[in-house]
């Protein structure tokens, strides 16, 4: 069995191709006990403003061992370059890390991203130093912009945010992994396990998730089958799948019969 | 004097540091990253930067998200 290629960003290797989020668990604790069983070796986080009546309140990353976890600080919530390139300079003081997960979002109802600010604020991060992860439509020809702005992956959704609708796009994702040669990872709309695995079965480098995990009735639990998911789709994505067929083709020998 | 911090309107002492109004605001200095007037000041630099009227601070931490 050929070994697989190691997942790579920016000279990172990782082990696990599954990235998470820490938003929306129902406790801190649960939030890490997912984070273990989910095998991912980097989480997403946001920037938000201190609330200055609670400023002792339990931090976040008294949750989050930062040795094992790379943490990924998002952009969520900026609607336009300049807030988005602010953020990431925030981000980069607090986590003292230059990685950045970029999401420029056009609309409330959908959380699409606006994918013309996005890439002008890729280029800006790209100058500025960052190593720059976008959240991007599943528009093939955005995805070049951003990997020819320098992007070290490019990450289409699957679904709108939160959505849990699954992969409904495979064709314009295989578009994407056909023409970018940075890794490829599907962000937002992955509602289940099978969802994770055919968004593995098509190519795709890698998976970030949040709510499917955290929504999740038992969260640890699904957490655990992301994991397997995700390694069960990259395993038959590297195996390649049979061709389909109109017809049976019997798996028994119709030799050898007794009645015959 | 008055300086907004996190959008909200504040009195604070005339020529107070960021080190000093984090201190006395109970902010634990390693969690934070703070913003003046929309510009980064680096960690190293809270002790010696002294807040002017009207400044606009923001003071920000890690949260969940996706």
């Amino acid at each position: 069995m050929h070994h697989d290629k190691p997942f790579t960003i920016a000279g990172h290797t990782f082990t696990s191709r599954l990235i998470i989020g820490t938003g929306k668990y129902p406790s801190h604790e649960v939030m890490k006990a997912c984070h273990e069983a989910s095998g991912a070796e980097m989480v997403t986080v946001a920037v938000r403003r201190l609330d200055l009546k609670a400023p002792k309140e339990q931090s976040l990353l008294s949750f989050i061992d930062t040795t094992r976890f790379k943490l990924l600080p998002n952009t969520a919530g900026c609607y336009n370059a300049d807030d988005a390139v602010r953020t990431c300079h925030l981000a980069a003081e607090l986590g003292l890390s230059t990685w950045v997960k970029l999401e420029v979002l056009g609309d409330e109802k959908t959380l699409f991203p606006d994918v013309e600010e996005t890439v002008k604020a890729a280029r800006r991060l790209v100058k500025d130093g960052f190593v720059v992860l976008p959240y991007t439509s599943d528009d093939v020809i955005i995805a070049k912009k951003l990997e020819d702005a320098g992007c070290a992956v490019v990450m289409p959704l699957a679904a709108p945010i939160g959505s849990g609708l699954g992969v409904r796009n495979p064709h314009n994702i295989r578009l994407i992994l056909e023409a970018v040669k940075v890794p490829v990872i599907v962000d937002a709309g992955v509602g289940t396990a099978s969802d994770a695995a055919i968004a593995m079965e098509l190519g795709c480098d890698g998976i970030l998730m949040n709510t499917a995990i955290a929504g999740a009735r038992e969260p640890v639990r699904m957490a655990r089958a992301m994991k397997l998911a995700v390694e069960a789709g990259r395993d038959a994505f590297l195996a390649g799948r049979i061709p389909m067929k109109a017809y049976a083709s019997a798996s028994s020998p119709m030799h050898g019969l007794v009645h015959q | 004097m008055q300086v907004v911090i996190n959008g909200e309107p504040r009195e604070i002492a005339d020529g107070v540091t960021i080190t000093a109004l984090l201190t006395t605001l109970g902010i634990d200095l390693r969690r934070v990253a703070v913003e003046l007037n929309e510009q980064v000041v680096p960690k190293a630099r809270h002790p010696e930067t002294a807040l002017a009227p009207n400044d606009r601070l923001e003071i920000v931490t890690f949260v969940g998200g996706g």
